[in-house]
C-alpha cells in the first residue's frame, strides 16, 4: 500500500486519534460505551457514515459552491445517518432499540463533519474513503476499550457473556455501579489519553502547564 | 471559487434531490422487515409480561408465534360494554389505527393521561396455560413527557394483583424517564394491587421509595430526575385500568369467574 494510503488508514488509529488527539465525538463515547455490543454496532454505524460522507464530499469537492458548503455537507451526512438508522432497524432491531436515539446523534458527532472539512474537502476521492475508514477505526478503538473496562466492571460480563457472576446471580461479584454511569468514561478516555502520550509525548501540546490557561494572552498554546 | 447563483441554487436542489432519492429508497426497500422486526418485538413484550419468556432472551419470530398459539388467547372487546366482539379477526386488528380512524372511535374524556381518542373496540390477551386461565394483558398508553409512552400491563386471574408492567414505545430521555425500560423498576410492580376493594384503580407511581408489595401494594417506586414521566405512567395505567378504558371488560371477567 502506498505510504499516503498507509498514513490515511492508520495515522488515525494512535498517531491521530480522533478522540484522543483531536478530541472530537466524545459524547456518544460516554453513552453507547456501557455493553461492548453497542459500542460495536455504534462504531460501524460511524465508519458506515464516514466512508459515504467522505466519499461524497471528496467527489463533488471541486463543484461545491462556497457560500452552501457546510450545508451540503450536513445534508449529505443527515441523509447518511437516516439510512444507517433505517438498516439498524431493520437487520438489528433490539440493539436499535438500545442505541435509540444515539444513532441519530452520529449527525452532531464532530468527527464526521470535522473529516469532511479538514480533509475529504481537500483530498482525493481514495484517500478520502481510507481517512474514514481509518478515523472510524481510531474512534472505535477507543470506544471498545472503554466499553470493555465499563462492562467487565460494571456488569460483570463481555459480549454479554457473564465473566464475573454478580451477587445478583448468585455469585461474589458486586459490580461497580460507577462504570455504568457516564463519568466513568470520562475517566477511562481521559486514561486512555494519559497513556497513548506517554507512549508517544510529541502528542502533548508545547508548552502546555496548567498555570497557562488562567494567564491572560496566548501563552500556552492548544493546538 | 465564484459561481453565480444560478449554480448556487441547481447544486443545492441536485444535492437535495438525489439525498431524498437514497433516504426515500432505504425507507421503502427495507419497510417490511421493519414492520416485521416490530410485531415481533411487541409479541415478546406481551409474551414477556405474560411470564411466558425471560426478559432479553433471544426469541425468533417461529418461537414467538408458537409460544402465543399455545398460551395465548387474544380477544377483540367493546370497550364501553366488556362485551367480547365475535368475527373479528385478532391477527389483524390494530388497536392503535382503530382509535386514530374517527369511524372506529370518538374523542376520549378528559383525562390526566391526555389520552385523545378512544376506540371502541380493544385488544386484551388472555394467558391460559394448561386449561387454566392465568393472567389478562390489557394494552395502555398515555403521555409521558417528551413522548406518547405503549405498552401492557398483566393482571392475575383474581383482577387485581399485578404481574408485570411494559413499555414496548416510547421517547423518554434515556436514563430518566427511559428507564420504565429497566428490568428492576418493572419488577417493582410484580405483586402490587391494582384496584382498591371497591375496585377503583388504585396504583400509583409514588415520588421516591415506595414499601414493599405487602406493605405498600399501592405504590410503586418513582423514577429518579423523571417526575412527569412517573406521573404520567401512573396516570395512563389508571386511565386504562378505569371505566373510561378496560375496567368494564375486567368488571364482566371478574364475574364470569
Amino acid at each position: 500500500m502506498a505510504t499516503a494510503d498507509r498514513e490515511a488508514l492508520l495515522d488515525p488509529l494512535f498517531n491521530n486519534n480522533p478522540i484522543a488527539l483531536q478530541v472530537l465525538g466524545i459524547c456518544s463515547a460516554l453513552a453507547v460505551t456501557t455493553k461492548m455490543e453497542t459500542a460495536f454496532v455504534m462504531t460501524l454505524a460511524v465508519i458506515f457514515v464516514l466512508i459515504g460522507s467522505n466519499v461524497a464530499v471528496s467527489l463533488i469537492r471541486n463543484r461545491i459552491p462556497d457560500s452552501i458548503r457546510i450545508i451540503v455537507q450536513l445534508t449529505i451526512v443527515a441523509s447518511l445517518v437516516i439510512v444507517a438508522d433505517q438498516i439498524l432497524k431493520a437487520f438489528v432491531y433490539d440493539i436499535s432499540k438500545q442505541l435509540s436515539v444515539f444513532v441519530g446523534l452520529i449527525i452532531t458527532n464532530c468527527i464526521i463533519m470535522g473529516r469532511a472539512e479538514a480533509y475529504a474537502m481537500q483530498n482525493p476521492v481514495k484517500l478520502s474513503l481510507l481517512d474514514g475508514v481509518g478515523n472510524g477505526l481510531g474512534y472505535g478503538v477507543v470506544l471498545m476499550l472503554v466499553a470493555f473496562a465499563r462492562e467487565l466492571f460494571g456488569s460483570g460480563s463481555l459480549f454479554g457473556v457473564t465473566i464475573l457472576r454478580s451477587v445478583n446471580d448468585g455469585g461474589w461479584y458486586v459490580p461497580n455501579g460507577l462504570m455504568v454511569l457516564a463519568p466513568a468514561a470520562f475517566f477511562l478516555i481521559g486514561g486512555f489519553i494519559w497513556a497513548v502520550r506517554s507512549y508517544k509525548p510529541e502528542q502533548v501540546e508545547e508548552d502546555f502547564h496548567v498555570g497557562a490557561l488562567l494567564e491572560l494572552g496566548n501563552e500556552g498554546s492548544l493546538r | 471559487m465564484q459561481h453565480s447563483t444560478g449554480y448556487i441554487l441547481l447544486f443545492a436542489a441536485m444535492v437535495c434531490g438525489v439525498c431524498s432519492v437514497f433516504v426515500a429508497g432505504s425507507a421503502v426497500v427495507l419497510e417490511e422487515r421493519q414492520v416485521a422486526n416490530a410485531t415481533l418485538d411487541r409479541q415478546k413484550q406481551v409474551l414477556t409480561v405474560a411470564g411466558l419468556r425471560e426478559p432479553g432472551g433471544r426469541l425468533n419470530a417461529a418461537e414467538a408465534d408458537r409460544l402465543f398459539e399455545e398460551n395465548i388467547e387474544a380477544q377483540v372487546v367493546d370497550l364501553k360494554t366488556g362485551v367480547v366482539v365475535e368475527g373479528v379477526d385478532t391477527m389483524t386488528f390494530d388497536q392503535r389505527k382503530a382509535a386514530a380512524d374517527p369511524a372506529t372511535s370518538e374523542v376520549a374524556p378528559d383525562n390526566s393521561a391526555k389520552v385523545r381518542r378512544l376506540p371502541n373496540q380493544g385488544m386484551v390477551y388472555r394467558v391460559v396455560r394448561d386449561g387454566r386461565f392465568e393472567s389478562v394483558i390489557v394494552p395502555i398508553s398515555g403521555q409521558g413527557l417528551w413522548s406518547t409512552l405503549h405498552g401492557y400491563i398483566a393482571l392475575d386471574a383474581d383482577g387485581r394483583t399485578i404481574r408485570g408492567i411494559t413499555f414496548y414505545e416510547h421517547g423518554e430521555t434515556p436514563g430518566l424517564g427511559g428507564e420504565v425500560d429497566n428490568p428492576r423498576w418493572k419488577e417493582l410492580w410484580v405483586g402490587r394491587k391494582a384496584f382498591d376493594s371497591s375496585w377503583k384503580p388504585k396504583i400509583w407511581v409514588k415520588k421516591g421509595r415506595a414499601g414493599t408489595p405487602e406493605a405498600d401494594p399501592y405504590n410503586v417506586d418513582g423514577l429518579s430526575g423523571a417526575t412527569i414521566t412517573s406521573r404520567g405512567v401512573g396516570n395512563l395505567v389508571r386511565f386504562w385500568l378505569g371505566n373510561d378504558g378496560f375496567g368494564p371488560y375486567l368488571a364482566s371477567m371478574r364475574q364470569a369467574g
